[in-house]
């Protein structure tokens, strides 16, 4: 690290403001900054480094053979969001997803959003995530999804947009704490100064949110993985173990007289809510995919009965389709009536031939999603791709225009990091975990996600992004 | 608990054992053979493939009876499922699928383990140092039964973790004390029969305790009862049945009845043993009756925790 001085910045930087002045959320941590030798500051990132190995906070990447568990790259420069700040996108959040879940339960039941004409029929059930078997089944507190993940990105100018709901089984939420626990131990003065929020309680209000759903008085709650090869496993065994539960895998669990049970050295014991990280496919051979070894056969039979709550509940992946999430504006006013507190990101929906016109026309300027997609794979980012690479998508988007959607390309907002020759703007998104019981909840913070290559915008861990501590700062203590 | 949680808790600590009790039984027949005048260096050199039983998969692998093809049959060989090198990662392995049910400092000694043995792989046991690596070994074993047992629950998680050692240190040091009698008993040799007894007894780390309780010449008969009958030894076979048979009843629910009862049974057979029925016997047949009844044991503890159907 050769030098500490800041780093000049284009677009929006959430430390430096342009002309090179520090934020007001950013003086306390600078001044701070200001007074740290580099060689401490190395040496500081080499013991996080080390740590994370030796804990074993890892992530298995699919498809490769050798290195399947690789370290996200942590950035030590913490992401400051000031709490009036916070209190808005807290506040839009837990708005959006409430009306995401009125939104789930209604095409469940009546469709009235369908009949009231605000969503082409087709959209939804036509839908590959769309599961007929969920029709009229009722769920406690009317809850589908649980545990969301609203990405939010801030544009050239800050303002604020959601990128993507994720209502299936969102992850990241292990590295929002153990970034913060990697943070306090490195840097504890830091913490001593300046009134950051916590986030470590965030396994105790997931464990409330989940009992809360289920009728029985003292339910047996598990976290139900696919297994330890798993690109998410250690988050699941990080929050069984937080929470006090089992970690189970579907081998683990069985069916019986319309209960599911587990067994145990003490003989079986009965299951009253599974925290579910698979895929709905793969669920319950006899009602899904019949080649599935991960899921429990007769699970859905018991959860349609209700003797068993499944968290995030069958079925949700209609919500946080793409192409479904441009009508979320309008579901927040027809199930809430009120207007949305945060805006989506203008999207063309290429099923439609004006707006697939617009996009071939603009295809080096835009970013291209696979409706279905996650994890960035299978997308356009049209400013950073080839020729080459854009001929060959626009052949796939004529093929499917149905299987895309375009948004312009927002020059995210940066954040600086760590880089070997000092101090270096990088783009971040934020995904806060939103939790839905009896009442919503969600810890002050989120995950920032770094794309850790100069000028990248694509985030994704999968993808080489990288990872840092997300700060939540009450006025005043900056 | 769950049942594959137990058995992960029980395999992972078997697993630890199983290399220590690896690195302590090739110490001792690397130091032996590097006695020229004492002992015959080939045979000290097999005795850990006879002790192991896999004299057949080294000779399919190896051919002839080295000492160099035989320590690395040991230590870093993946196509040996008992070398150090395969018991260790098979411990990681299971430790990370319990890593939830496990304290994070018995994981990262489990972890650090497994990467530091990545590294000792690339240099090769002998550029690593021979004794060196062995003394490794030894002391990661310490390290992770001592954060198991600084840091742990004292719960049915501990429990299993706990049954899984003792069943691994019973069958190897029955094992080993057979393989040792086996080749040392028609010596006769006074400084043959030293190495040899005093090798046994360092590799079972029972050195001192014999010197504490026994102020006389090592040999054969004080040995056996040492190690077979002595409640004080931690590596003896009372010892280790004295465990089994606390650990099993102290597990939560009414599982296990078969296990408790074997173990209760073995345990009186020991308690209540005498050397003399020993010698009558035969070391070598009470031995052979000690590990089948142990692995039958085993067995049962597997049908009747951990591989619940």
């Amino acid at each position: 690290m050769r030098s500490l001085s800041l780093p000049e910045v284009s677009g929006y930087d959430e430390m430096i403001q342009p002309g090179g002045k520090v934020r007001d959320s950013y003086k306390g941590y600078h001044r701070w900054l200001l007074g740290q030798a580099r060689d401490n500051l190395v040496r500081k990132r080499k013991e996080a480094e080390l740590q994370f190995h030796r804990v074993g906070i890892t992530f298995n990447v699919y498809g490769e053979e050798n290195g399947t568990e690789r370290l996200i790259p942590f950035d030590a420069l913490p992401r400051v969001i000031p709490a009036r700040d916070w209190r808005h996108l807290e506040a839009g959040a837990i708005q959006r997803v409430r009306a995401l879940n009125h939104f789930l339960h209604d095409i469940y039941h009546d469709q009235a959003i369908v009949r009231d004409g605000r969503i082409p029929a087709e959209q939804i059930f036509g839908n590959s995530q769309y599961q007929p078997c969920m029709q009229d089944v009722d769920l406690p507190n009317q809850v589908y999804s649980q545990v969301s993940g609203v990405d939010l990105i801030r544009d050239g100018e800050g303002t604020w947009y959601v990128l993507e709901d994720n209502l299936r089984t969102p992850s990241g939420v292990s590295y929002m704490i153990e970034n913060r626990r990697m943070m306090m131990r490195l840097f504890p003065e830091l913490f001593a100064h300046q009134s950051v929020a916590p986030v470590e309680h965030y396994p105790s209000l997931l464990l409330e949110t989940l009992q809360e759903d289920s009728g029985v008085a003292y339910p047996t709650v598990v976290l139900l993985t696919p297994g330890r090869f798993n690109s998410a496993y250690f988050e699941h065994a990080f929050l069984a173990q937080q929470m006090g539960i089992e970690l189970v895998e579907g081998a683990d669990l069985f069916v019986k007289d319309g209960f599911v049970y587990m067994r145990t050295t003490a003989g079986p014991q009965r299951v009253d809510v599974i925290y579910r990280r698979i895929d709905d496919d793969y669920l319950d051979p006899l009602a899904f995919r019949p080649d599935s070894m991960l899921g429990v056969p007769g699970l859905l039979s018991v959860y349609r009965q209700g003797n068993v709550v499944l968290a995030n509940a069958v079925g949700t992946g209609v919500g946080d389709d793409k192409s479904i999430y441009p009508y979320v504006p309008e579901m927040i006013r027809f199930y809430l009536d009120e207007e949305p507190i945060l805006s989506n990101v203008p999207t063309w929906q290429c099923r439609d031939p004006k707006a697939l016109d617009h996009v071939l026309a603009h295809l080096p300027e835009l970013v291209v999603k696979e409706v279905h997609g996650a994890g960035g794979y299978g997308m356009l980012v049209g400013p950073a791709a080839s020729q080459a690479e854009i001929a060959a998508f626009r052949d796939r988007l004529k093929a499917r225009p149905d299987n895309y959607i375009a948004q312009p390309t927002l020059s995210l907002s940066t954040c600086p990091i760590f880089v070997d020759e000092g101090i270096a703007p990088r783009h971040i998104d934020l995904r806060p975990f939103v939790l839905s019981g009896k009442e919503s909840r969600l810890v002050p913070g989120g995950l920032t996600r770094v794309a850790m290559n100069a000028g990248s915008l694509v985030v994704n861990s999968s993808q080489g992004g990288g990872t840092k501590d997300t700060w939540v700062l009450e006025d005043g203590s900056c | 608990m769950l049942s594959r949680t137990a058995a992960d808790l029980y395999w992972l600590s078997r697993y630890f054992e199983r290399a220590e009790n690896t690195a302590r039984m090739l110490d001792v027949a690397w130091n032996l053979s590097l006695i020229p005048f004492a002992v015959n260096a080939r045979e000290e050199i097999a005795a850990p493939l006879v002790i192991s039983g896999s004299g057949a998969l080294y000779e399919q692998c190896h051919g002839e009876v080295r000492i160099d093809r035989v320590l690395h049959f040991f230590t870093l060989d993946e196509n040996n499922p008992g070398s150090i090198f395969h018991c260790l990662r098979d411990a990681r392995e299971n430790a990370h699928a319990v890593r939830g049910k496990i304290t994070a400092e018995m994981w990262e000694s489990v972890n650090s383990t497994w990467l530091e043995l990545r590294e000792i792989r690339e240099l090769g046991v002998d550029g690593y140092g021979v004794s060196e690596f062995f003394d490794w070994v030894k002391n990661r074993s310490h390290l992770f039964r001592g954060a198991t047992y600084g840091t742990s629950m004292r719960n049915d998680a501990f429990r299993f973790l706990r049954l899984g050692t003792f069943i691994e240190r019973a069958d190897n040091t029955a094992r080993i004390l057979d393989v040792r009698h086996l080749s040392g008993a028609p010596a006769g040799d006074t400084a043959v029969d030293f190495y040899r007894w005093h090798a046994l007894l360092r590799s079972v780390g029972a050195y001192e305790a014999y010197r504490e309780i026994h102020s006389e010449t090592i040999n054969a008969e004080r040995v056996a009862e040492l190690l077979i009958l002595r409640p004080e030894v931690p590596r003896s076979l009372r010892s280790c049945v004295q465990q089994l048979c606390e650990l099993l009843p102290a597990i939560e629910g009414d599982a296990g009845q078969t296990a408790k009862r074997l173990a209760a049974v073995q345990f009186a057979r020991l308690q209540y043993g005498d050397l003399g029925h020993i010698v009558d016997t035969g070391l070598h047949e009470y031995l052979t009756d000690f590990l089948r009844r142990i692995n039958e044991l085993a067995d049962t503890i597997r049908e009747e925790y951990l591989e619940v159907v």
